[in-house]
């Protein structure tokens, strides 16, 4: 169990990190990348123009968030299908394992 | 310029649509696109020969696929994601792994205006080639020098996360150069933006990875000899002390 502590701790610091930092001062929590982008004006002095534009935009943040929701929702489903089943498939080997000595317990002590 | 302001509510670790320069986008297209041929290459060697490690295949896939969704807050006050690309490149190596990582970056790029197709083989040679590499070769000499599996996987996982934003980086001072300074300066500057919000990130991702690679040690620890990621004897003590 330990590394599960482990992790639970890293993230409960994540999460105070973050209720400390939004407590303390005034964040956008944006995505980083406008910076990049204002690196870039900074760099060139304004004169970079992106040349392409993305193919398709999610029309709202709730379509965006939907289709974030959709990715995690089906790699997680993936990771807990497998884990899973691999869980069951150790636990059924174990206890067709016992069954076995038992078994063989049974054939010796009624010999 | 408005227009793209709000196209670009996007996360830090890929390049924008058209943000980078047509010579660049070719350049690193054609940097990336043989080694994830290769990679599919080597993906369809093992769906042949090698079928019961699909599973973990899918799971290292579906892991890239969870935390490169995850937006998270960091100590900057701007948010980014990880990467999650650790567990496949020390299971599957770089190879299958950026291919893992360009079908997420696909997605992203088609689906959610994140990154973009001009700069997919950029951002695939950032997060789907050199991270998985320096986590794979971190993990290896890890393992030469019998650290503990679990704090190598750890290493490797955060390693790959926060080079991938170094990598980013490297590129766009590449593409744009400082007017004093050079390609010097403008790597600071881009390094300022991404390198300390990812570090408590890559942490995160690193400590993840580790627990789920306990999971996969204690339940298919014979698949991890056939790939040849630990030793017998390795395993055996895992096993036997369960950390």
């Amino acid at each position: 169990m330990k590394l599960e502590y482990i992790t639970i701790s890293v993230l409960v610091l994540f999460a105070a990190a973050f209720a400390y930092i939004s407590s303390t001062g005034n964040h956008e929590w944006g995505g980083a990348d406008d910076k990049p982008e204002a690196v870039i004006d900074d760099l060139t002095g304004g004169s970079y123009h992106p040349w392409a534009e993305s193919i398709w935009t999610p029309p709202s943040g709730e379509i965006e968030s939907l289709l974030f929701a959709l990715q995690a929702a089906f790699g997680s489903i993936i990771i807990g299908y497998f884990i899973g089943y691999y869980r069951g498939l150790a636990k059924a080997r174990g206890a067709l394992q016992a069954g076995e000595d038992e078994g063989n317990l049974n054939a010796r002590s009624s010999r | 310029m408005a227009e793209y302001v709000c196209h670009c509510n996007g996360d830090a670790m890929h390049i924008m649509e058209g943000f980078l320069p047509l010579n660049w986008c070719v350049f690193w297209y054609a940097l990336s696109l043989p080694v994830v041929v290769y990679g599919a290459r080597k993906m369809s060697g093992l769906m042949k020969n090698n079928r019961d490690v699909l599973p973990l295949l899918a799971v290292s896939g579906a892991f890239i696929f969870v935390l490169s969704s995850l937006k998270m807050p960091s100590v900057t006050g701007s948010c980014s994601h990880p990467t999650g690309t650790g567990i496949g490149a020390i299971l599957f190596g770089p190879w299958i792994t950026s291919l893992l990582s360009i079908i997420v970056l696909i997605y992203q790029a088609v689906f959610l205006a994140h990154g973009g197709l001009t700069t997919l083989g950029a951002n695939t040679f950032s997060m789907g080639i050199v991270g998985p590499l320096a986590g794979f070769l971190v993990y290896k000499a890890c393992m030469n020098r019998n650290v503990n599996m679990y704090a190598a996987v750890f290493l490797a996982a955060t390693l790959a996360d926060w080079l991938t934003y170094l990598v980013t980086s490297i590129q766009l001072a590449l593409a744009f150069p400082a007017a004093s300074g050079g390609i010097v300066a403008s790597f600071e500057a881009f390094l300022a933006v991404f390198s300390i919000t990812q570090v408590p990130l890559a942490i995160v991702e690193g400590v993840v990875s580790a627990l789920l690679f306990k999971y996969i040690v204690q339940l298919r620890g014979d698949v991890l000899l056939k790939l040849n990621v630990t030793s017998p004897d390795v395993l055996k003590k895992l096993k036997e002390s369960s950390a």
